[in-house]
């Protein structure tokens, strides 16, 4: 960037069109001539912006489980059979006094069913039969203060009269964050791996342009061309290179992920993956990001390494 | 225009090219520098044109020590300095045209002084005709005269020529000569490096004499050699 500011201070302002032109050509020309390297760049850089794609969504979905299941971390209060309507209210208050409790909800039995068929989308009519004879039944949707309180809590309320079972998520939060840290964990340092070796093979594709070129560089710089002259179309190259692999990898990813869930929402409906519009933008938009940066940083390396003036 | 004070220039290789010169090239001069080979004559020209850094001693290219320049400095000082390479250095895969278009190209020239200049300068030295060629299609002569208009396409202060008859003819040869001259005309520096002897003392022009890195003689319309 020193470069072009110095061309400013020299007196030639404007990048000319003609020289804009040159970049491109150059930049394009070199691509062709090594295409091999070119096509292995372009195919690291898709294979890591790739996982890094599924990853994100992975990553995504799993977020939006668990904070699902963190917001509705409740317990459960099943009623005996038969319990009278009339006791109900009472039971309501008296749940509602114990310390700790921040919030009681009656779910009748009918209420129940209906939530339960809601749940299987479409084909709520796999449950069809079960209204004649609903086998669910009466319960009190009970939220805590503090998720830590849930054991000592549901303790108490099995105490109390007319309760047939108490549920409650065992550790089920805390399992899921633990394995998706890991996940996590694992998954960064394999896409760091792959991110290195996407910038390796830049830049050695950008040594090889720079090498199957150096007599005309040579002459360049003896014609009085600027370092940033010389320089530019091998950082064109490099991130054309992470962009064309970036490119490929969103669509791959895209496509892949769009048929995925369309499957999943047909074969298992009580599951519902992140298909918002705008979350998958922002990862496109990452991952074009991410690849021209990896571009960049490959052909740096290389031009800082072999164009020293 | 240059001066040079006391430039000493030692290769890390030990050897000594330059040896405590001194000297000063007004504008619009045409100098020879003439010497047996192994002189410094070329290693003076790359100090000139800040391809090699003097050892000690200072060179001053329109009174700016060029020695202190730093890296984005030096295109700006070689798009004022027309260089002919004693090689050509042309680029094979590029046609006369191109060749003499990139000089101007990497200087972020447009398109229009491109298109306007490049046709203007081919026509002087005579090539017109031939711009569409490849270098391994032409003669040494054309070659060197595609270098020329290489050089001269920037319209530079200085136009430095590295033994650019090396390889010609003595008719092809004189053809340069009268080229370079006109070009000196028009108040463009000129410094040559030579071993032709007749053109040296036919053209009666200040020569600078080396030998073994030191100026053994500095004359107005001098001669190759003192003893005769
Ligand atoms: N890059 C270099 N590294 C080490 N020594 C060099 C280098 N270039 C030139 N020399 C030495 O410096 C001395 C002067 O060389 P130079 O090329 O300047 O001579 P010259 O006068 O141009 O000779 P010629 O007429 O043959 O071209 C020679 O002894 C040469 O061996
Ligand atoms: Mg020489």
């Amino acid at each position: 960037m020193a470069g072009s500011a110095a061309t400013r201070k020299a007196g030639y302002t404007a990048v000319s069109f003609n020289t804009l032109f040159y970049y491109w050509r150059e930049a394009v020309n070199s691509i062709f001539r090594n295409s091999w390297l070119s096509i292995a760049s372009v195919g690291t850089v898709a294979v890591s912006l790739l996982i890094l794609g599924f990853f994100t969504l992975a990553a995504v979905n799993v977020r939006e489980f668990t904070q699902g299941i963190e917001s509705g971390l409740e317990i459960r209060v099943y009623l005996k059979d038969g319990a009278a309507r009339e006791n109900v209210n009472k039971m309501q208050a008296q749940i509602a006094g114990v310390p700790g409790v921040s919030l009681v909800d009656f779910v009748s039995r009918e209420q129940a069913l209906e939530e339960m068929k809601e749940n299987f989308g479409g084909r709520g009519d796999i449950l069809e039969g079960l209204d004649k004879d609903n086998p669910l039944p009466d319960s009190f949707r009970v939220r805590a203060e503090n998720a830590d309180n849930i054991p000592d809590l549901a303790g108490q309320l099995m105490a109390l009269n007319g309760v047939e079972q108490v549920i409650y998520g065992h550790g089920l939060v805390e399992k899921l964050v633990s394995v998706t840290r890991w996940a996590r964990l694992t998954g960064a340092i394999i896409l760091c791996f792959l991110c290195l070796a996407a910038i390796f093979l830049i830049s050695t594709t950008i040594r090889m342009s720079v090498f199957a070129r150096r007599k005309e560089i040579g002459i360049m710089v003896l014609l009085g061309a600027t370092n940033w002259f010389v320089r530019f179309p091998y950082l064109l190259e490099g991130m054309m290179l992470g962009l064309v692999g970036a490119a490929l990898a969103g669509t791959v990813v895209y496509a892949g992920y769009m048929s995925l869930t369309s499957h999943i929402t047909q074969s298992l409906p009580f599951i519902h993956p992140v298909t918002d519009r705008q979350v998958l933008l922002q990862v496109m938009g990452g991952m074009l990001g991410i690849g021209l940066l990896i571009g960049a940083l490959g052909s740096s390396f290389s031009i800082r390494k072999y164009l020293k003036t | 225009m240059i001066n040079l004070y006391n430039v000493t220039k030692v290769y890390t290789n030990g050897a000594k090219a330059l040896n405590d010169i001194s000297l000063t090239i007004q504008k619009g001069e045409f100098v020879f520098l003439v010497g047996p080979s192994g002189a410094g004559k070329t290693t003076l020209i790359k100090v000139i044109f800040r391809e090699e850094i003097p050892t000690r001693g200072q060179v001053l290219f329109n009174g700016k020590n060029i020695s202190r320049f730093k890296g984005r400095e030096i295109p700006y000082l070689r798009r004022k300095i027309g260089m002919v390479f004693q090689d050509f250095r042309l680029l094979p895969q590029k046609s006369v045209y191109e060749n003499v278009a990139f000089a101007l190209e990497v200087t972020g020239a447009s398109g229009k002084i491109i298109r306007s200049r490049v046709p203007e300068v081919l026509n002087q030295v005579g090539l017109a005709d031939k711009s569409r060629m490849f270098p391994s299609q032409l003669s040494g002569g054309e070659q060197q005269r595609v270098c020329i208009a290489r050089a001269i396409v920037n319209k530079p202060a200085l136009l430095i020529a590295d033994e650019p008859t090396g390889n010609l003819d003595p008719d092809t040869s004189w053809e340069l000569m009268n080229l370079l001259s006109e070009i000196n005309k028009n108040d463009t520096t000129i410094i040559m490096a030579t071993h032709a002897r007749e053109i040296v003392d036919s053209m009666k022009r200040r020569v600078i004499a080396m030998s073994d890195g030191r100026v053994s003689r500095d004359e107005e319309s001098g001669v190759y050699s003192s003893e005769l």
